[in-house]
């Protein structure tokens, strides 16, 4: 259980540690660690090189307006949780990261690497997904911008090149006091949910849901829209018969089995986790206090 | 090899390190201090949890190379000099927070933290803060216990009893 051996680089400039991604075919960058140092000390993985980034400091940080909130990929998940700005403007955030790993996993894990790990259940690509969030990855070229959708092209596979370093995600965040939810099943805290669903609810003065965006993660290879819910739901008020019907179209989206259970049993968990995302999303005197 | 300089509970160690040893590891073979416990090793059980830069973190998934220059803080920094237990070390004692004590140190790393920033916290905040740590003695009851016994003044730097 200990790491092969490796060579380290720590870079100093972002151009040194893309230079070093070029250079190298099994370079891999070491960003917070958390997933990565696992798959090493288990073996799983064998880079020849490790390029630490921790020392870029200028890829950490948040900055979040009303218009625009960027968050640079070195940011931990725990500045994130704690971001006072960013909950002012997306409080899904805070609810979300929350539940990301445990508080030693959140001081070293970054947005950055959640989003290049990939995994279908983690609540950063959810997140990322939900808001269609933009990836900017820089690479020999110079930085480029990637839809979301874009960049999830498969099972733990970002869409960049091998030379490529997601340096900042960015998105237009909601209006003030939109609704929002987020909820998801794990048999400890922190562990990865068996299904998570996140809710964004935008409602014109007559109560009419004017824009609506469902994601749910951990049920199939890569987090998915519901947008089949998300229709269900617009040009309605959020009655029972919409949420009936959202969630019941929980059955178009992909599922995995694995050992926590069938294709059935993880459709069930995301209806349910569903249920209450809407709930919370829908609950005006809720969104309401979100804007204050 | 890599060379590295670092504050381990307010003595300063230098030396050499390959670069795949983990933090817990050096801390463990290199410096001696045993007190951090490697479980699981690979993120999972929190045993070797440690402050770096006042922060806690999974010592088995962190190189040393990557504490050049941080201030580490680990379970043999928190009984004073002369030996008299830290107030959460002798609440564990008490309340039989411990059995078999291989989770300890981590349980203790994880919940200074805690106590540094919200010296009063709830039962439910307890559960969550430790949540990344297993204890198999099944201890969690006197473990939560202990730490609810000693809330309520502010916890300060290691050594600060």
């Amino acid at each position: 259980m200990k790491p092969p051996p490796f060579e380290y680089v720590r870079a100093s400039t972002l151009g040194e540690a893309i230079a070093t991604l070029s250079h190298n075919e099994d370079a891999r960058i070491l960003a917070g660690g958390q997933s990565l140092m696992a798959m090493m000390n288990l073996r799983y993985i064998f880079p020849s090189i490790l390029v630490d980034i921790n020392e870029l400091h200028e890829l950490a940080g948040i900055s979040a307006s009303p218009q625009l909130v960027r968050i640079g990929a070195m940011t931990r998940q725990r500045a994130i949780e704690t971001s006072p700005a960013l909950a002012g403007v997306a409080p899904i955030f805070q609810a979300a990261v929350h539940l990301v790993g445990h508080r030693q996993t959140r001081n070293r894990g970054t947005i950055g690497g959640s989003l290049c790990h990939l995994d279908p259940a983690a609540e950063l690509p959810t997140l990322a997904l939900l808001h269609d969030c933009t990836i900017e990855a820089t690479g020999p070229n110079g930085p480029r911008r990637i839809a979301v959708a874009d960049f999830i092209t498969g099972y733990m596979t970002p869409g960049i090149a091998a030379d490529e370093i997601v340096t900042a995600v960015e998105f237009a965040p909601w209006a003030p006091g939109h609704g929002y939810g987020f909820h998801e099943f794990a048999r400890r805290h922190g562990d990865f949910a068996i299904a998570s669903a996140a809710v964004l609810v935008e409602r014109a003065a007559d109560r009419t849901i004017e824009r609506v965006a469902i994601c749910v993660g951990g049920v199939g290879s890569v987090p998915q829209r519901h947008v089949a819910g998300e229709e269900a739901l617009t040009g309605t008020k959020g009655d029972e018969a919409a949420v009936a019907l959202a969630l019941d179209r929980c059955s178009q989206l992909d599922y995995v089995a694995d050992f926590h259970g069938g294709e059935d049993y993880r459709l069930s968990v995301a209806r349910t986790m569903l249920r209450r995302s809407l709930a919370d999303a829908l609950d005006e005197t809720r969104s309401g206090k979100a804007a204050a | 090899m890599q060379e590295i300089t670092l504050l381990v509970n307010n003595r300063p160690y230098s030396g050499t390190v390959e670069a795949r040893t983990t933090l817990a590891d050096f801390l463990r073979h290199s410096l001696g201090l045993k007190g951090t416990h490697l479980g699981c090793e690979h993120g999972v059980c929190g045993a070797c949890t440690v402050l770096v830069d006042g922060a806690s973190v999974r010592g088995c998934l962190m190189l040393a190379v990557q504490a050049e220059g941080a201030i580490v803080e680990t379970v043999e920094g928190l009984a004073a000099d002369d030996g008299t237990l830290h107030r959460l070390q002798e609440a564990f004692s008490k309340e039989h927070g411990l059995q078999c004590g291989f989770c300890t140190p981590g349980m203790l790393m994880t919940l200074i933290e805690l106590l540094r920033e919200n010296p009063s916290p709830t039962e439910t905040e307890v559960r969550e803060a430790i949540s990344g740590n297993l204890c198999r003695c099944t201890g969690y009851q006197s473990i939560v216990r202990a730490v609810l016994s000693v809330t309520g003044r502010p916890v300060g730097a290691a050594g600060d009893l």
